[in-house]
């Protein structure tokens, strides 16, 4: 067990080192570190389901002073999601790189990215929180800039900026709190936490920092440049997985660190941004009129949904309502990830193919690449929340639970949001499925395209029929 | 006189007010990078005085390693920054 926590973020960092020390077979060490770090998180996944959340201090040093390690079912469900997203937007990149000099500045801040991802769904202690998140920040704004364009940079510079902002938000909390308590670790420093004003101030800090870096609405005006400029794979990513990080850490001060200090207010204010992120995302995805901008509005909505179900979790009443709201949130942010990341390639595909992601001629394209256009299609069903997708599930808790604790507002909310998401999606299909010769070839190019279309699968079917199989090794987080 | 380590305690929280405050007034780029640099040395600040017990006892050698890896962090955000504001400034020229 201890062997494979460590592995999951030593085998990424380890490929990004000879990645950038072996330029000339840097897509063969990435493809290979990418596996080696997928394998690693299965055995990671094998041992948890026989021991249980576990614990290892690095190095032997003790807790406090050394760096711990913490799995339990929540890190792997976020690790097995990164794992497998990475995957396949892995197989993605090594066609989209063609030249040399591209490839071999991908492959070494992909992994990176990728330890960075591992280390911080592992992390036990406040300190190595804000480590992996910075590392996380850096990788992730040098990826973006990789276009070269100077929108590009543009939007790198200033994600940049904003993700320094919010980090050093995070730093500020960090030392309150070890100035009140004189500990980092995550569990020492829970036990001390209360309506005290120095934990009310740090988590009002931490909170604010972390949801700048996610984006909830309205500190999402860095998002849609950054996502919607950067390379293909590397939106992907930034949109299913990066953009996660801050959401998982503010649910995880939220409910373990503190969870006597959060008040009712609190939740409400971030229930009510998240409602206004799912009203203006859907709305400005529904205006946009190049795809990766949709994609990229349809990241602020969804990121939304995420902050309603973490808002109505804290203020359920302790039972079985609060647990099933607990899974429709994990269900939501597992769904989304395999669903953003293959709209992102598929719509990369289509740049490739038409030399443009412009929605209004789109014609002809379900006729050009039905590979493509079915991966889209099937990721918009995962995106509206229509069965039998993971969002369907995890949307009908949502309601459910908004009905039960007479959040009326959410609940219209809610509706208004997805008939936007079903507008967005159609509206693209529609213009897709203009008139056009026919194809006999499903497939153009089985690379470019089926990393989209399994990444669509894995969120409308396999996450919907599945959920049952992901439930019960949830049930005792809540 | 407050005792050391409150007066360095509410020096660095100033130092960090000023900074939030000019990073999201200032527009210029590189005003807007020392601001956020500002406003770290702030946050260090005020966990450096976390550490100091008074002249007689050992200081706590923790938040000295965060500090010093936060530096670390700090300037390698800001070479960053940095380089990617030339590279911006250079695709103007094109």
């Amino acid at each position: 067990m201890n062997e494979s926590m460590a592995l999951t973020i030593a085998l990424p960092l380890l490929g990004g080192l000879f990645a950038a020390a072996w330029p000339r077979r840097c897509v063969s060490i990435g493809i290979a570190s990418v596996v080696l770090s997928t394998l690693a998180v299965g055995w990671l996944w094998f041992s948890l389901d026989a021991q249980g959340p576990s614990d290892q201090a690095l190095g032997g040093w003790t807790p406090g002073l050394g760096i711990r390690l913490h799995v339990d079912a929540l890190s792997i469900l976020m690790l097995s999601m990164t794992a497998l997203v990475v995957l396949a937007i892995s197989v993605y990149a090594s066609h989209y790189f063609t030249r040399r000099s591209q490839a071999a500045r991908f492959w070494p801040l992909w992994l990176l990215m990728v330890a960075a991802l591992n280390g911080l769904f592992l992390a036990g202690d406040l300190f190595n929180l804000y480590v992996t998140l910075e590392l996380l920040g850096l990788s992730a704004v040098a990826l973006t800039a990789l276009g070269g364009n100077r929108a590009g940079i543009a939007a790198a510079l200033r994600y940049l900026m904003i993700g320094l902002l919010g980090s050093m938000g995070y730093l500020a909390g960090v030392a309150m709190l070890y100035a009140a308590f004189g500990t980092l670790d995550m569990q020492q420093v829970a036990a001390q936490t209360g309506e005290d004003p120095v934990s009310q101030a740090a988590l009002i800090v931490m909170t604010t920092g972390l949801l700048l870096k996610s984006a909830l609405f309205p500190l999402h005006f860095w998002l849609p440049p950054a996502h919607s400029n950067a390379p293909a794979p590397v939106s992907a990513a930034l949109s299913a997985l990066v953009v996660k990080a801050g959401f998982y850490l503010v649910l995880r001060l939220w409910t373990e660190v503190f969870p006597d200090t959060i008040s009712e207010h609190g939740a409400t204010l971030v229930a009510l941004l998240g409602a206004g992120a799912i009203l203006w995302g859907s709305w400005q995805a529904l205006q946009a009129e190049r795809l990766k901008l949709l994609a990229a509005y349809s990241t602020v909505a969804q990121l939304g949904y995420l902050f309603v179900a973490l808002a109505l979790f804290i203020s359920a009443p302790p039972g079985l309502a609060r647990e099933l709201l607990f899974g429709a949130l994990v269900l939501m942010a597992l769904t989304h990830a395999f669903a953003k990341s293959s709209l992102f390639l598929a719509i990369g595909v289509i740049l490739h193919r038409s030399g443009h992601d412009r929605i209004a001629e789109l014609g002809g394209t379900a006729q050009r690449l039905p590979a493509t256009t079915f991966a889209i299609a099937l990721a918009g069903v995962a995106l509206i929340g229509l069965p039998p997708s993971g969002a369907f599930l995890g949307k009908w808790r949502l309601l459910y639970g908004a009905i039960s604790l007479e959040q009326w507002l959410l609940v219209v909310v809610i509706g208004i949001g997805s008939l936007l998401a079903a507008a967005y999606v159609f509206r693209v299909l529609g213009h897709a499925f203009g008139r056009s010769a026919y194809s006999l070839q499903a497939f153009h190019s089985i690379h470019e395209e089926w990393p989209a279309l399994l990444l669509a699968l894995t969120a409308t079917l396999l996450l919907g029929f599945g959920s049952a199989w992901i439930w019960p090794f949830l049930e005792h987080m809540a | 006189m407050p005792d050391p380590a409150t007066l360095y305690g509410l020096l660095g929280i100033v130092l960090a007010g000023l900074g939030v405050h000019a990073a999201i007034v200032q527009r210029d780029s590189i005003r807007r990078l020392l601001a956020i640099n500002v406003m770290g040395v702030g946050v260090f600040l005020v966990l450096i005085a976390t550490a100091y017990f008074g002249p007689d006892q050992d200081p706590d050698p923790i938040p000295h390693a965060l500090v010093l890896t936060g530096i670390v962090v700090a300037v390698a955000a800001t070479a960053l920054a940095l380089a990617l504001l030339r590279a911006f400034e250079r695709s103007e020229d094109e």
